[in-house]
Parts: C-alpha cells; structure tokens; sequence
C-alpha cells in the first residue's frame, strides 16, 4: 500500500462518483443535438437524482431483503472497483484485489444483486428482465474472461497495475493483433454489459424489448437514485478500464499534485471522448432484437478467443 | 502420538458401532444414535486426513485378513486429503440425518449402511494395494446403492434410478478392474509400491491402455461425460443427506483414483493422457452446467452442477500433468492445487446445496422449482443457506468456487507462453470453457435461488413451509461455517493443499502462500477475498450510511407493487424457472435440443377464438440418447434373442450344463 495508491484510492472513487452522471449527461446531451433536439444540459442527471433522493422509500409489498439490498450492492461493488483499478493512479489502494478476474467478477455481483431483486418482486416483468439480464451476463462473462485471458498472457499476470504499467512502459504493443482483437471484443462487451443501444435501449420505458428498466420497474425514491447512480457509475468504471488497458498515457505515475491532477484529467478526458463516441454510434444504430443479441456476443466471443490464440501464435 | 492412527482406529470404532446401533437401536432414538454415531466417524476421519496432510504418515499390512490379496493400507498426503474431504462432509451430512431420516428412512437397513457408507468413503483413499482398493470401491458402490433405494416403496423412479447407478458403476468398477490387472500382471505383486516400481518398465502402448481404462473407470464415478447419465438420476432420488455424501464426498473418488493412478503410481505418462483428461473435463464442465442451466427439478440441477464441477476439477489435473510432461514442476504443482483446492470447494458449497434443498423438499414434498418461490418467510435458515451456497457455487466474490477459478485460470495463464503447439491450441479452448462455465453458473444459480426461494409462493405447499427441524439446521450451519471460512480465508486450507499437490507434481516450492492474501510462487499474481470482502462490506456500509444523510425521508413505507391498477397479481402471472431458462434455452437451441409440444384447441363456432393452450417441453439429455439409447436397444434386441435359449424346460437347462461340461472338458484334452 503506497502513498501513491491510497490517493488514488481517495481520488478515483470520488471522481466517478462525481463525474458519471455527468458523463451520462454529456452522452444525453450529445445524442440529443445529433438528433435535432436542444437536450436538458449536462446537469439532468444530477438533477434527477436530487429529485429521486427527495422522495420517500417504498418497499413493495412482499418483497425480501435482497430487494432491499440490491441498489446498495450495485453502488458498493462498483465503487470498490473505482478505489482498487488504476484509473488515476497506476498503484492500487488495495493491491491484492487490484486482479481483473475480481475486478469483473465484482461488476458482475452487482449485475446479479439486481437481477435477483427483480425476481424477488415477482411481477411478470421484474423476472423477464431478470432472464434476460442473466442470459446476456451468462454470455458476456466468457468474452470478458478470454479477452481478459489475451491481454495478461502478454504480461504474464492478471493483475491490473502490471498490465497498465507494462502497457506504459511499451505503448507499441497495443497495436499488437491480439491486443486489437481483445479491444474490439472488449467494446461489444462493454456495450452489453452497461446496457445501452443495440443490446438494450436506456432510454426506454414500458416496452416489451426492455432488459434493464424491466428488472427495475419497482424501484422508486432513494433506491432507484442508486441504481441510477450505479449505472452510471458501472459505464465510466467499463471506459476506464477500457481506456487504461489500452490506452494509459496520463496516469499518475508518482506522487506530486501535478501529476495527480494530470491524472485526473487524462482520464475524466479519455472517459469522456470514450463516452461522446458510444453517445455518437447510438444515433445511427437501432435496437437489436433480443433473441438476435447472442449472436452479436458469439461474434465478440470468438474475436476473444481468436485474440488468446493470437496472444500465442503471433506473440 | 500417531494422530492418522488415533483418528482411523476411532472412525473404525465409531463406524462399526454405529452400523450395530443401526441394527438394534429401536426406532425412536435410532436416527439419534447412528447419526451421532456416523459424525463422529467423519469428525475421526478429518483428524486423521489432517494429520496426513501436515505431513504424519501411517501403513499397515495384514496379508492373512482377506484371502488371496490381503489388506495393505497406507495413508499419504494426497490420500490425507480425500480422507478429510470426505471425513467432514459425512459429519455435517450425518448431524443434518438425525432429523432429515426421522421421516421417510430411519428403517434398520438404511440406518446401517450409513456408517458404512462413511467408513467405505474413508477407507478408499487409504487403500495401498489393488485387492484393497478394489474390494473398499465396490463395498463403496453396494452401500451407496442401498442407500439409494432407501425410498423405493414410496416412489417408483427410485427403483429406476437405483438400476441406472449399478450397472454405470458396475461397468465403471470393470474397467477400473481391467485397467488395475493389466498394470498388476507387470508388476511383483498388487502392492501400490512394486506398482510404482513396475511402472518405469511398463511399454507406452501398456500403459496408455491403464490409463484409458482407469480414466474410463473413475471418470464414471466422478460423472465425467459421456459417462455421467447415473448422476441426476441417482442424485435426486436419494435421500437429500445421501445426495450431499455422494455428491460431495463419493464422487471425489474418482477425480482421487485418477491422479492416485496417473500422478503417483503410472509416474506422469505421456501428454496425450492429460490433453484427454483435460478436454473430457471441458466438455463436461460446459455440458453439465448448460443442462444444470436447463433443469427445473433442484436436486437434478445440482447433481448435473456436480459434472461441470468434477470437469473444472479435471481441467486444472489434465493441466497439471501437460505441465508436468513439459517439466514445468512449479507450474503443475500450482493447477494441482487449484484442482484440489476446487475439490474442497465443490465439497463444501455441495454439501450445503444438497442439504438446503432437502430441507425444501422435507417442508414442501417437491423438488420442482417451478411450483416454489417464496420460501423466506417460512424458511429464512434454508433460504440463507440456499443463497450462501448459491453465492458460492456461481465463482463470483466473495464465494468459495472464485478462489479455486481463479487459481485454475491463473495457472493455465502461465502455462501458454511455454507450450507446445497441441498445448498452446488446447489451453485456450480450456479457459473458454472455464469462462463459459462460470457465466453459464451464474445464470443457473440466479435462476435456483430466485425462482425457488425469492418472489411469491407458487404452490399452497410452497405458501405453508415451515423451517425444518435443528439438527438439520445444524448440519446446514456447520457446511455454511465451512462455506464461508474457505471463501475468506483461503490460507486455512491452501498451504497444505499447495504441500499435496507440490508432493504430487514433485516439487519442493509451494505453488501458493500467504494466510489472507493468496500470493503465487514464481509468478505476479495476488488475490486477497479477504480484503475484497471487507472492501465491498465498507462500501455498502458507506452507502447505505450515505443514503441516511442524504435522503429526505429516510423511513421506508409499504406499498403494492405496481399492478397496472389491474387489482392484485396471481402467482401464475410470475415467470417460472422454465420462463427464466427460456432465453438460454433458445442461444443454445442446437445443444440441448428441446421438444416442445404446443397444442392450441379452438372453439368449434370459430376457429380465430382459442379454447386453450397446451405447452409441453422436455429437454432430453442428448448424449443419452445419442450414446445410451442404441447401446440399449441392442441389448434388449439380445435379450429377446437370447429367450429362445431359454424356454423354461429344466430338461433343456439340463442339457445345456452337460453339453457345456463335455465341449470344455474335450478342449482341455485337445489342447493339453
């Protein structure tokens, strides 16, 4: 545990906290002005979530604990990973759970709590968001699992400041077939997961096609707050780690204000164009059918495992 | 003090004495005694196994007690393992019998084989000459098929299942039988050390044959593919506490009897073995948990978990013995660990499962996950212990199977930059299966424990559980104790299965170390569960602590649930645990293959009006009937053939034995 890392340990957490319903608004705002629309300005989500966080708790009638613990394990899961990956810092607060096997298999936790609280309603669309939730998740894991597998074969480790440290160290590498191949999986991955356009469709409401909003449909007040706010928290957490891997120019890589501050920037700026990109693409494509979904992640799954035998063949 | 004797001398004790309490202990206090009984054989055997893993070691040899082969037993640190593995399952599975058998099977039999049972579980791993081993495996196999067929007057599949299990372990025993002989006949006797000796001059063709018979053999046991087919049938016919002992305990023998005979007494052998032994174990890891992720019945969901298990568990040793080939000793010791570290693992989430569901099953009389839900307002103890070995056995943090995932994907990491070509093609087909099998985990799992235990009551039986007696509570409690303390504190059981598994890959340097942080030898791996879950416990504190300062109305109110103001909702209108596999039913359509039957009846006046709807799905296990199905055709097609032999006239019978006895004894003259 290093000076270096317990601030970033402090940093990080605090920046996404702050920065991912901003990150969401900018996203909003930039699909609404692609799309003819004047958008509600980047501060909407935060205000929504005042709103939301004004409001009285409800517990719906015959639900359990899990239903009540859910939206707290989504935010708690996601802003472990915030403290222990190296998004400002390239030490870790928390070094030995710094692995990115636990890092998405944390996110992943979060994703199940949730789909456990729509079935624990048991309403009709609670567990058909739930199903579907969990068979995207079923089928994401393994990509996420074999492009994790390519990229630390290059390294020889897992862990998550090795392989952004072995990427600064020699950026070239990046351009390698499978580190190429593992980015692209990684970013149809990364779409599935967060939930947004053409797997599920985040700005709808009521529609049989929902995956997401269906499994949420009984939340209200402070807990949907969370969710809201866990959302958006698990989309920068996935472009940060989508950035770092491939891209960590800027991180802090010793201890000075300077470079904390670069730090901060680099990545509010890498996450941000990230963002604006995916906010970009949303416009042009429609929503998948869902039962044509697997297909777009059996593609993403076979790009990864063509990255792991790339990592090999092709060095 | 020898404490491996002390604890086998007491579990034999402890074991026979219970069988005899089994036998004249009248009804009331029966299930009491042997379960008492049983435990403490179980607790004797896990001292004793813990006793051979720090390193004690024990033998006997008694030539004249069976005829012809004699009783050798030896107890090692790989055998230490097992011993305890088993030994702590059977004394959390007998504690939760007491009150589990009071109903359906405190009958004399069933009541004493139980310690039988144990004491076969624990003798197997122990046994140091082939006579041994064999007699121990097949008195193994009898009395977990008496235990099987404890229900059989109750219901009618049991007896169909009990059929299943003998003739698949039967089948199993002869080719382990066949496999043992062919190595004994080159050997000096059937002693495991003159084995060990002969193995070294034992042609490749000879002992690849071994291999392939025992691989066969024990693979059936361990319900590996395409051998699996007793597995979920045995599993949820038996009563729940025999599932958890079989599926825990028993099935671990045959992962035992492979690296027993691979590793330690054929030395290695060559790569082609162990890329056998790890495909067949990705096979069966992706097939198990696809049709786990299918299955609505729990306790067959959880005894076709049981084959993706036993598969990972095959992964990590058909991994460790590539590398072992390839001299890579640190690296083979490292998967072995990961393999036996997994083995503990599955052996503790099982167990609880096993249990949990039985405790549904002794409340609500139904194993069907469709007619549950709703079971925490009457079971709150089964369900936490539901959830806990749920959280477990889908690999995510902070459950026991992440830890032992982990350590396999970390080891098959390592082992690609020095591979060959055949290894560097299989080893990432091995983590895809991995990595398809803990996503496919985790959808079954979400499904068992949210459709069976969350939402509302799908059942009048389901509505009116109430939890179960306290010694099952007990033995649920101790396996979540088990559970949890493997999970967090992974350095309790690691250093000495990194010391089991560094003895069998031959290795001095322990693949992994540290109490709370897991930290790999020779390689820049850490994982802490530790620390992850004491950082996701202040993290929720820290927004729920939050959620109170922040939230204007912090005090939570009732209210229905969202209804579109059409009154309140039927538990029909709930999806179902066939609703909830739909999805994945349908991506892996070209797999499992389901029949669906929909037959729509419409009114006679028109026929645009629908009467009703009759919806029919059934997902047959395909490699039965691909593989099983023409195998028993032709041999029912014999046996009707061979009717004609025997009309039923003694006379004719008669007649067969002396014409028998005459062709044999001219062919003994003709070829003297």
């Amino acid at each position: 545990m290093t000076p270096l890392g317990l601030v970033g340990g402090v940093v990080q957490p605090l920046l996404i906290l702050a920065g991912s319903p901003l990150l969401l608004g900018v996203m909003r705002q930039i699909r609404a002005r692609l799309e003819g629309r004047r958008g509600a300005g980047i501060g909407q989500p935060w205000r929504d979530l005042r709103k939301l966080m004004r409001k009285q708790r409800i517990t719906p009638r015959g639900t359990t604990e899990v239903f009540r613990v859910a939206p707290v394990l989504l935010v708690a899961t996601t802003l472990v990973v915030a403290v222990v990956a190296p998004f400002v810092t390239i030490t870790s607060a928390v070094g030995p759970v710094a692995d990115l096997f636990a890092v998405v298999a944390l996110l992943a936790l979060g994703t199940v709590a949730v789909a456990l609280a729509g079935l624990d309603t048991g309403t009709a669309f609670g567990g058909m968001g739930a199903s579907r939730e969990t068979t995207i998740l079923a089928l994401v894991e393994p990509t996420l699992l074999v492009a994790i597998f390519a990229l630390s074969v290059r390294v020889g480790s897992t862990n998550l400041p090795a392989i952004v440290s072995a990427t600064l160290e020699d950026p070239g590498q990046v351009l390698s077939s499978a580190s190429l191949l593992a980015a692209v999986a990684l970013m149809i991955v990364i779409v599935a997961e967060t939930g947004r356009l053409p797997v599920d469709n985040p700005a709808t409401h009521l529609e049989l096609t929902m995956v997401h909003e269906a499994m949420v449909l009984e939340y209200a007040g402070p807990d949907l707050a969370l969710i809201e706010l866990g959302s958006a928290m698990r989309l920068s957490v996935y472009l940060g780690l989508l950035a770092n891997l491939f891209f960590p120019i800027g991180i802090a890589t010793e201890l000075s204000v300077l470079g904390i501050l670069g730090g901060v920037v680099a990545f509010a700026v890498k996450v941000t164009v990230l963002g604006a990109a995916l906010a970009t693409t949303e416009v042009f494509l429609a929503k998948l059918r869902l039962f044509r979904v697997p297909e777009l992640l059996a593609g993403s799954f076979l790009l990864a495992l063509l990255a792991a035998g790339a990592s090999y063949f092709l060095g | 003090m020898n404490l491996v004797a002390l604890g086998l001398g007491a579990a034999a004790g402890a074991g026979v004495a219970s069988a005899l309490m089994g036998l004249l202990v009248p009804r009331p206090a029966r299930a009491a005694a042997v379960g008492l009984g049983s435990a403490v054989t179980g607790a004797a055997g896990v001292l004793a196994g813990i006793a051979a893993m720090t390193g004690q070691t024990w033998s006997m040899a008694a030539p004249e007690l069976l005829p012809i082969a004699g009783v050798f037993l030896e107890v090692d640190a790989l055998g230490g393992l097992f011993l305890a593995v088993a030994g702590a399952v059977a004394a959390v599975a007998a504690i939760y019998g007491i009150g589990y058998s009071r109903h359906h099977a405190d009958g004399r039999a069933p009541q004493a084989v139980l310690p039988l049972f144990v004491l076969t579980l624990l003798i197997v791993p122990i046994a140091a000459s082939v006579g041994t081993f064999l007699v121990c495996w097949e008195l193994m196999a009898l009395t977990s098929l008496l235990l099987v067929l404890t229900e059989h007057r109750r219901r009618a599949q049991v007896g169909e299942a009990g059929r299943w299990y003998a003739i698949m372990t039967h089948l199993g025993f002869m080719a382990i039988l066949i496999g043992l002989l062919v190595f004994t006949a080159q050997a000096a006797d059937d002693t495991f050390p003159a084995l060990r000796a002969a193995a070294a001059t034992l042609s490749p063709a000879v002992a690849g044959l071994v291999f392939l018979m025992i691989l066969v053999g024990f693979g059936s046991k361990a319900g590996v593919l395409p051998l699996h087919a007793w597995l979920p049938r045995a599993h949820p016919e038996a009563p729940s506490h025999v599932s958890a002992l079989m599926s825990a305990a028993m099935v671990n023998a045959g992962v035992y009897g492979i690296v027993r005979v691979g590793f330690d007494l054929l030395g290695g052998g060559a790569r082609w073995w162990w890329l056998v032994v790890l495909l067949l174990g990705a096979l069966s890891a992706v097939y198990g948990i696809l049709q786990a992720a299918m299955s609505t019945d729990v306790k067959r969901l959880l005894g076709y978990s049981t084959t993706e298990n036993m598969g990972l568990v095959l992964v990590g040793v058909g991994a460790s013995g590539l590398f072992a080939s390839a001299g890579n000793t640190v690296l083979a010791a490292l998967a072995m660990a990961a393999a036996l570290l997994h083995v503990c693992n599955h052996a503790a989430f099982k167990t609880l499962l096993f249990l949990a569901a039985g405790s549904v099953l002794h409340a609500t009389g139904s194993r069907d996950l469709d007619a549950l839900g709703g079971l925490r307002r009457g079971m709150p103890a089964t369900t936490a212990a539901f959830g806990l070995g749920a959280l477990a056995a889908s690999a995510l943090p902070p459950g026991t199977a992440f830890v032992s995932e982990w350590l396999l994907l970390q080891s098959l990491i390592q082992g690609l930059p020095n591979a060959g070509i055949a290894t560097s093609i299989v080893l990432p087909v091995a983590v895809a299966a991995v990595a398809l099998t803990a996503g496919l985990a985790v959808a079954t799992f979400v499904k068992a424990f949210g459709v069976g235990f969350l939402a509302r009551p799908r059942s009048d039986a389901a509505a009116n559980a109430a939890e179960s007696p306290a010694t099952m509570l007990a033995g649920m409690g101790l396996a979540g104790v088990a559970c949890v303390a493997l999970a967090l504190v992974p350095g309790l059981a690691l250093p000495l299965i990194g010391r089991v598994a560094g003895g069998i890959a031959g290795t001095q340097t322990a693949p992994a170390t540290g109490a709370l942080t897991i930290e790999l030898a020779e390689v820049t791996g850490t994982l802490s569960p530790f620390l992850l879950t004491v950082a996701l416990l202040a993290a929720a504190v820290l927004v729920v602590v939050a959620l109170r300062v922040a939230a204007a109305r912090p005090r939570r109110q009732e209210a229905r649930l969202w209804d579109c103001g059409a009154g309140p909702m039927s538990a029909r209108m709930e999806y179902t645990a066939t609703s909830f596999a739909e999805p994945l039913q349908r991506v892996f359509d070209n797999v499992v293959q389901p029949v669906q039957d929909v037959d729509v009846t419409h009114y006679q006046e028109s026929r645009y009006l629908v009467q009703a709807v009759e919806y029919r799905r059934q997902i047959p296990d395909r490699i039965e009937r691909r593989f099983y199905e023409p195998v028993l055709l032709a041999v029912a097609r014999w046996g009707r053939a061979g009717r004609r032999l025997a009309t039923g006239s003694v006379h004719r019978y008669l007649g067969y034995g002396f014409y028998t006895l005459c062709a044999l004894l001219i062919a003994l003259v003709v070829m003297r």
